[in-house]
């Protein structure tokens, strides 16, 4: 640890303003600071700070996710096993998922960093902390067959269009991870939708066994194919709650995301308002379906609408980013029913595709700033109708 | 007895080294300061030079675009020297005291027999002007506007701040005659008292209409309590004065001079003999903290409280509005992994550290940032610490764009640096937004005047 903060006393001034390397400064500061907490001390105002930081906010974040990593891995060596109609033990599970996903974590963390590491270098700025979490949230919403070239692109183009031409961390209208998702759903379809892409294997035509559709759970209710939702189908409630069903990487397990909610929420660091409020939102939107009835979509149990797909990981995970979320407190009650209830309407809706909670969510990311602006007259509007009582 | 107002957003930071109710003994010191910059937007300009004579009350200087508006010596002496900083600012007005207890004579006086023009000119000429103050802005106030209330907060919730109840005890016919000095200034006097405590001295006074307050950090600011009772509209105005300078008025009355007395605080953590001192305005801290501190470490001595104080030497002086000491340890030190460590000894009003696993009762904190500067990420925050219908957020984005109509609507008359400390201690990006707040006051003071 000495030898290690010695190392660092002893870079510093190369890389100071004016010295040789002055340049790399913000990789410097970057390094410098993930190990050490700087010795930067208060010099106007407060003479405290509260010890939380964004790193460690950061870094809660990326805890919560963890449970939903490990999900995942383990579902696709599951899938895959399943698929081929082969026994496997837990850990050759683990392995075959493993061996699929880490590649994909490392490239987004990879393209990821080093493109907000050269943006914060071009600018002489700090490297800020926000890609932390994008680079893992990236990974799970992503079908677990996708090329890692397709991954790195999207990565790049959520980092660049999505966030630094924003201006950065804290300035982004949609949440990056989300961008990246919609630039391979729109460039690629073919590798982000349909029965191949789901679990590992399938698409390079690897051997199924009869009867294995690897269609995720919408996908089969959109289709019509309804059998599998009863009790002791394969999409029952148990199934879809614990997460043994194709999907994304991180999405598929409404058990492991709610153990990531229950850290956010209890660390404070999500917003239990907006996660509440999709649910609600989605539910809502379910029930109407319900009583409508048209297709087989619409039939889907309201209550069941919400473990399925992206649903429970974008509530969570997605709706909750505070920088592209509304950032009033009665704003988050608005903007999160409308992602839940927008959602499950774009999810029954589109015809080409069973599932809405990514559009929903880029949406009211697009609407968040308008009904902050609306709270935020009503807050106005308050105050001046104080004075004109007083007067 | 009024209703309570019960305050339910707030923080109280549980930071240790309080000070027990009882009195240290410590010699006065031989230096004292008026420093110009513990008065927002005050340009000074010099009435004595270096080497006059100067009694307690005497003008060391007055405010050049204002110049009824006077500065005077706490202690007769000798004006020993100006400190000056960048471009000669005037930073420290210092009078090196002679032990001599000579006084400029004011003249005793009955507030109820004076015309309010009057009281005016008597407090301007003993140099007590600067100690009413007015909001918004918190800044002197104007003689020629007429507030719609004088509001005294009787508590302060600060982290280690003085128990009132305690300074004041003994002073409560000092603490009404001062009532009379203001009532002839604006009729309509309100107090807050905090509810938990018996505040003996603020209930009995006369003519004064009492507001009991419940709750955290900051229930004891006077902004808070004004935004609960009679809130700050366009075009309105508050003055407000702490119970120790209202004593001062009180005395310049009855016994016709400038009383620079106070009763300070010495707590924090560092400090060894913690408790309620006897000094002056302006008083350097060095009888206080010399031989009186824990010397391990570097530390961090602030003329405040360590929400809104300043950061002064262990020689410097005591700031003209302050009524406590604060010693902290400095914190200039490298913490390996910090951010990712569980964190069992520290202190956040959010869960992200393991601290909540074992609450302490008080925790040992020190003026380590804890983190770089960063852009606004995290929301909700500051609205968890301002209990006040404001949304802080956008008031400060506001400020950063600088738009004068949206500072305006969205309440900046309201608040002061004080208010938005907390939201300051908890911003997870540190940002410095008693600074902020701090700029886009002075610059709707400068647009709109």
């Amino acid at each position: 640890m000495k030898a290690l903060r010695n190392l660092f006393d002893n870079i510093k001034p190369h890389v100071q303003k004016g010295a040789k390397f002055e340049k790399l400064h913000s990789t410097y500061d970057a390094l410098e600071t993930l190990f050490f907490v700087p010795n930067t001390t208060n010099k106007n105002g407060v003479h405290l700070r509260d010890a939380v930081d964004l790193k460690r906010t950061m870094a809660i974040v990326v805890m919560a996710l963890v449970p939903a990593l490990l999900f995942g891995i383990w579902n696709t060596g599951y899938q895959h096993f399943l698929a081929l109609g082969q026994d496997a033990s837990f850990w050759e599970m683990i392995g075959h998922g493993a061996l699929k996903v880490l590649p994909i974590v490392i490239v987004s963390y990879g393209v990821g960093l080093g493109i907000e590491f050269m943006f914060a270098q071009i600018r002489g700025h700090e490297v800020q902390e926000g890609f932390l979490v994008s680079g893992m949230l990236i990974p799970l919403v992503l079908p677990v067959d996708i090329p890692l070239w397709m991954v790195a692109v999207a990565t790049a183009f959520a980092v660049v269009i999505g966030k630094e031409v924003f201006g950065g961390t804290g300035m982004n209208i949609w949440n990056p991870a989300l961008v990246a998702r919609a630039f391979l759903f729109f460039a690629y379809p073919s590798m982000m939708s349909g029965d191949k892409v789901w679990v590992s294997g399938l698409a390079k035509g690897e051997g199924v066994v009869d009867g294995f559709s690897g269609a995720t759970a919408l996908g089969d209710a959109a289709s019509g194919n309804m059998a599998k939702f009863a009790e002791g189908g394969a999409f029952d409630l148990w199934h879809s709650f614990v997460g043994m069903i194709p999907g994304s990487i991180g999405e598929t397990s409404t058990l492991a995301i709610l153990i990531g909610a229950i850290i956010l929420i209890y660390t404070g660091i999500g917003s239990w308002k907006i996660m509440a409020s999709v649910f609600a939102g989605g539910y809502v939107m379910g029930l109407l379906f319900n009583l409508w009835g048209a297709n087989e979509l619409m039939q889907v149990d309201a209550l069941h609408h919400l473990l399925l797909g992206g649903f429970a990981f974008g509530a969570v995970f997605m709706a909750t980013d505070p920088v592209s979320a509304t950032r009033t407190e009665k704003g988050k009650w608005i903007y999160g029913f409308l992602i839940g209830f927008l959602a499950v309407m774009v999810r029954v809706f589109n015809p080409a595709y069973p599932e809405g909670v990514m559009l929903a969510i880029l949406l009211m990311n697009t609407f968040a700033p308008l009904i902050d602006h609306y709270v935020v007259q009503g807050n106005i509007k308050r105050r001046l109708k104080r004075a004109k009582v007083a007067a | 007895m009024s209703e309570v107002i019960k305050i339910k957003r707030g923080l109280d930071i549980q930071l240790a080294g309080k000070a027990d109710n009882v009195f240290g003994q410590a010699e006065l010191p031989d230096l004292y300061a008026v420093k110009p910059t513990d008065f927002h937007g005050l340009v000074p300009k010099m009435a004595a030079k270096v080497g006059d004579k100067v009694k307690a009350g005497t003008v060391l200087f007055f405010d050049k675009y204002r110049p009824e508006i006077k500065f005077v010596s706490p202690v007769s002496g000798e004006l020993a020297m100006v400190n000056r900083g960048e471009r000669r600012k005037i930073l420290e007005v210092v009078v090196k005291a002679d032990g001599s207890d000579d006084k400029e004579q004011f003249g005793a006086a009955n507030p109820a027999d004076l015309s309010k023009e009057q009281i005016v000119e008597k407090l301007q000429a003993a140099g007590l002007w600067p100690f009413i103050r007015k909001r918004p802005y918190d800044v002197i106030a104007n003689a020629n506007e007429t507030p719609k209330a004088f509001f005294i907060s009787g508590f302060d919730s600060a982290p280690l701040a003085p128990d009132m109840d305690f300074v004041l005890s003994g002073q409560e016919s000092a603490l009404q005659a001062g009532i009379e000095v203001i009532k002839r200034l604006c009729d309509n006097v309100h107090v807050g008292v905090p509810n938990s405590a018996a505040s003996k001295a603020f209930r009995n006074l006369q003519g004064v209409t009492v507001h009991s307050f419940e709750g955290p950090h900051p229930a004891g600011n006077v902004g808070v309590q004004i935004h609960h009772t009679l809130p700050i509209n366009k075009g309105e105005v508050v003055w407000v004065t702490q119970p120790q300078e209202l004593i001062a008025i009180g005395k310049l009355f009855s016994e016709g001079v400038y009383d620079a007395n106070r009763i300070v605080v010495l707590a924090g953590s560092e400090v060894e003999k913690k408790g309620y001192y006897r000094t002056k305005v302006g008083a350097s801290i060095a009888p206080l903290v010399k031989d009186n501190v824990k010397t391990d470490d570097k530390l961090r001595y602030v003329s405040g409280n360590v929400l809104t104080g300043t950061q002064v030497d262990a020689d410097g002086y005591l700031g003209a509005y302050h009524s406590q000491v604060t010693v902290i340890p400095e914190g200039d030190y490298y913490e390996f992994m910090g951010w990712a460590m569980p964190g069992l000894g520290k202190f956040s009003a959010s869960r992200s550290f393991f601290s909540w696993m074992c609450k302490k009762k008080e925790y040992r904190l020190d003026a380590n940032m804890h983190g770089g500067l960063r852009s606004f990420v995290v929301s909700g925050q500051y609205d968890q610490v301002l209990p006040m219908d404001i949304l802080p957020e956008f008031l400060f984005r506001a400020i950063l764009v600088e738009d004068i109509d949206k500072m305006e609507q969205l309440g900046i008359y309201e608040l002061a640096e004080e208010d938005v400390a907390l939201c300051e201690f908890v911003c997870t990006s540190k940002q410095p937004l008693q600074a902020t707040l701090r700029k886009g006051i002075d610059l709707m003071i400068k647009e709109l005047s």
